[in-house]
């Protein structure tokens, strides 16, 4: 038995907005110095070294190599505070609280920071392939000759900028349209989807009125509210919208997708006794995590239901049953990805969810997604909840990444 | 910026300016300095308390010279000089505890006259009296308030940002029980202060006057991001304090840079919900320790939701006297009333902020007017209500200060109220932050129910 426990003491996010909204002047960078900063500034740790700060981002730029560590630097935090980049598309950010959690067990940190940030409108813009070929021959040209030879192969095609896309390299697919093949296999209904995403908005809507976030969010940028978040937003209205992937009756939408969200999202991680000891929070223990992925490169599986191959792993593993959580947490990538994720764990045998345990403050659809940012989010969120509800009340996290792959975690109070 | 003031900023316009007679307003010193010359003791019959006290801070007296025929000399015209200092004091302290006879102050006379144009820039009067309630018959109390008036006079006739304060003595007050007082009065830290009146009595518990008063001790302050807030936290936060910066959740990003700043912690607090003062006790106890304590709070945070009152609704009204007053009732009452980790210390200092306008009364500001009156009543019910309790209550009006919300006010408006003073210019966030920093001290718990205006004698309502 491991005398050490991981505990999520706290959380901090920026309000998340709309890619190419307020937050388009600042960098990655810039979001996850706030977010630390924030966060920081609500634990007394100014000038304080943490053991370890570990985040990610999915769009990075080259010269973000050492993006934690620059954003620590950046920070109130004690220049003596190491930090790790780590990256795992969507799942970045619990990857990271995994990652630390798994050092604070280990005795190699006793205080850690983790979570991620992205910025899809600090996205890398790169160049044609063949005028970096170009480039590469007039670099290595010793002659004038050369030189022009190498310049005359550059097309003005060639001279457009690339924008980034998020397309699975593998299948030529975007995000959207791979959940469209799995929303069609799955059956997965247009009006499901729209309740969901409608659930979404209520749900965090409610959570912001009540106060729930005023511990876990600084405002960034004069934004002190999510931005995607749509109060008023009703089923009628969401069913109108016009579709936007999939082919044979496409049912998914705008509405039922997420959007391309700027944010940035940290958790504060302890050893227990240390958080004790400090008289810190104690809001919920990282009790167990799993990472799954799927063969969906052959099309025999689905690109997003990698979570349904890992929770069975992991409630096994902690003889747990699908029913025995207080509060599940299903990033909503897409509304369909997770109805279609419940439908697969159904069909394996591990039985229903209870929908009124389900995302109870919102999740992605309402919030927004910025993609390495989404775990600390809900890791933060969710750690609140169950620290609310009271001793051993749990929660099941489950995360979808592209690539094929899962993470999904277990938190206890 | 108005076209005025554009021309103001010119070196023509200040020319111009000055011509009319709109002059550059002294600069003040600020901060923990003492005067540089040398701190002059005069003492009145009786005297003896001021001596102890200037022993107890470290000071050596300087001698006085006194106006009388003897001393003064006759100048090119032939006019009777009084005497001259060879170097200018930096200040006058006026030892009057012992006087109770009209004939008595003619001593003041014989000691201000010399130094009314013979003080160092940002110099100092200091006038410690008994108050009227110690002493016996109709002449010594008619006299102890006589010197309230020669006070304010002398603020008001003293030049190059030079202040006259006076210290009524209550009964028992002895000179470690003023130390904290004629120290901060002294120093810099009470550049502001001017004209005014206020009452030290016996400490319950002694503490010896520090440069940094609050070292390992946690402080509140409320509507900390920014303004006066902000200059609060960090002048707390120079003289040691563990600092808890609290503001609303939509400030917060400016709430974490100050707490940042000064390496003390943030709370995004409504501080108009029902539980705040269980949460400010609860995120001490969590971030600070749980064997920590607010040794003070302040209650900074205030709105203004100005409009005549023939246009206000309740909306506007409610919520100014609901944050400015209502909050800070509800908080004080639950810490006071609960023993709970992260509450308040045996010794807490309560401070808040009333205003010029809660004096006087300002137009469009009733609902403001109100709730810093309420302020003020508020200081002298508690002190009243906590006298068994080594708790101090007490709060500053600030009369014109420079921040964000009055550089809003029309540039002619605000010239007018900036120089409406004795000083003739407006205040600095910290000239406030310094005032309840003092008041807030360990070695300050003679000084309760007290409202001292930090306004450099504003006109109004004086």
């Amino acid at each position: 038995m491991n005398p050490r426990t991981a505990v999520v003491v706290g959380g901090n996010r920026t309000p998340f907005v709309k890619a190419g909204g307020k937050y388009a002047v600042a960098s990655a960078q810039d979001l996850l110095t706030a977010a630390l900063d924030g966060l920081v500034a609500r634990f007394g740790l100014a000038g304080q070294k943490v053991d370890e700060v570990v985040a990610g981002a999915v769009l990075k730029h080259t010269r973000d190599f050492n993006l934690t560590r620059e954003a620590v630097l950046g920070s109130a935090l004690s220049p003596l505070s190491p930090a790790c980049d780590l990256q795992q598309a969507c799942g970045t950010g619990l990857e990271a609280v995994v990652y630390a959690s798994n050092k604070i067990r280990l005795g190699q940190a006793d205080v850690a920071i983790a979570g991620g940030v992205d910025s899809a409108s600090d996205a890398p813009i790169v160049v044609t392939e063949p005028l970096r070929k170009a480039l590469l021959r007039l670099n290595s040209a010793r002659t004038v000759g050369a030189k022009l030879s190498a310049l005359s192969k550059i097309r003005p095609a060639d001279l457009m900028p690339v924008p980034p896309a998020v397309v699975e390299p593998r299948t030529g697919l975007s995000m959207g349209e791979s959940q469209a093949l799995t929303t069609a296999k799955w059956g997965v209904s247009r009006e499901e989807q729209d309740e969901l995403a409608f659930q979404s908005h209520q749900n965090l809507a409610k959570a912001w009125d009540e106060g729930f976030f005023d511990d876990l969010v600084t405002p960034y940028l004069k934004v002190a509210k999510d931005g995607i978040l749509r109060p008023e937003t009703t089923v009628e209205a969401l069913a109108k919208l016009r579709t936007v992937f999939g082919k044979d009756n496409p049912t998914m939408t705008a509405g039922n997708s997420t959007a391309l969200t700027d944010g940035a999202a940290l958790v504060l991680l302890a050893e227990e006794e240390h958080a004790r000891a400090k008289g810190w929070p104690v809001l919920a223990k990282v009790v167990d995590a799993q990472v799954a992925a799927s063969d969906y490169v052959t099309g025999s599986e689905d690109l997003l239901l990698a979570p349904a191959r890992a929770i069975p792993e992991l409630l096994s593993r902690n003889g747990l049953t699908l029913q025995d959580f207080d509060f599940y947490e299903f990033h909503e990538a897409f509304a369909s990805t997770v109805l279609a994720t419940l439908k697969s764990l159904e069909e394996q045998g591990l039985g229903a969810v209870d929908r009124s345990k389900v995302n109870v403050k919102g999740s992605s659809l309402a919030a927004g997604h910025p993609f390495a940012a989404t775990g600390g989010r809900i890791v933060a969120s969710l750690a609140k909840m169950l620290a609310a509800k009271g001793p051993g009340s749990r929660g099941l996290i489950s995360i979808c990444a592209a690539g094929g792959q899962g993470v999904v975690a277990i938190l206890e109070a | 910026m108005s076209a005025l003031e554009m021309i103001y900023g010119t070196p023509a316009g200040k020319f111009i300016a000055k011509k009319m007679g709109l002059t550059e307003p002294p600069r003040l010193r600020r901060g923990r300095t003492m005067p540089t010359g040398p701190v002059v003791l005069g003492e009145l019959e009786g005297a003896g308390l001021g001596r102890e006290v200037l022993t107890l801070l470290g000071v050596t007296p300087g001698q006085p010279l006194l106006d009388l025929a003897e001393n003064r000399t006759p100048d090119q015209k032939g006019r009777q000089q009084p005497p001259r200092y060879q170097q200018k004091p930096g200040a006058l302290l006026i030892d009057a505890t012992g006087v109770r006879e009209i004939a008595q102050l003619e001593g003041f006379r014989q000691l201000l006259r010399p130094v009314m144009r013979g003080l160092e820039p940002s110099g100092r009067v200091i006038i410690l009296a008994t108050d009227a309630a110690e002493v016996e018959g109709l002449e010594a109390k008619a006299v102890a308030q006589g010197i309230d008036g020669i006070n304010r006079t002398v603020a008001k006739e003293l030049r190059g940002g030079a202040t006259s304060n006076l210290v009524f003595v209550e009964g028992g007050a002895g000179a470690a029980d003023l130390a904290s007082t004629v120290s901060f009065l002294l120093e810099g830290r009470s550049a502001f202060v001017s004209g005014q009146t206020w009452r030290v009595g016996p400490a319950k518990v002694a503490h010896e006057v520090s440069a940094r008063p609050f070292a390992g001790r946690v402080v509140v302050v409320t509507g900390a991001a920014r303004g006066i807030g902000a200059a609060i936290a960090r002048t707390f936060a120079r003289d040691g304090a563990e600092v808890v910066a609290v503001d609303i959740p939509q400030a917060g990003d400016a709430l974490a840079k100050v707490a940042n700043e000064i390496k003390g912690s943030a709370l995004q607090l409504d501080i108009t919900a029902a539980d705040a003062g269980e949460r400010i006790a609860g995120h001490i106890a969590q971030v600070h320790g749980a064997d920590k304590k607010i040794w003070a709070i302040v209650h900074n945070a205030g709105i203004t939701r100005d409009r005549m009152l023939a246009n206000l609704d309740e909306k506007l009204w409610g919520s100014v006297l609901d944050v400015n007053l209502a909050a800070e009732i509800r908080i004080n009452d639950f810490l006071l009333g609960n023993d709970v980790p992260g509450g308040f210390a045996d010794e807490a200092r309560i401070v808040g902020i009333a205003s010029t306008s809660g004096v006087a009364g300002n137009k469009g500001q009733t609902n403001y007017a109100a709730s810093k009156a309420g302020v003020m009543g508020l200081v002298w019910a508690m002190a009243d209500e906590l006298a068994d309790r080594p708790i101090t209550t007490n709060a500053v009006a600030p009369g014109f200060i420079e921040t964000e919300m009055t550089a809003a006010i029309p540039f002619v408006q605000r010239e007018i109220f900036r120089r409406t003073n004795s000083l003739s210019q407006g205040g600095n966030p910290v000239d406030v932050a310094e005032t309840l920093a003092y008041l807030c001290e360990p070695a300050s718990g003679g000084v309760d129910g007290q409202v001292i205006r930090v306004c450099g004698q504003n006109l109004v309502g004086a």
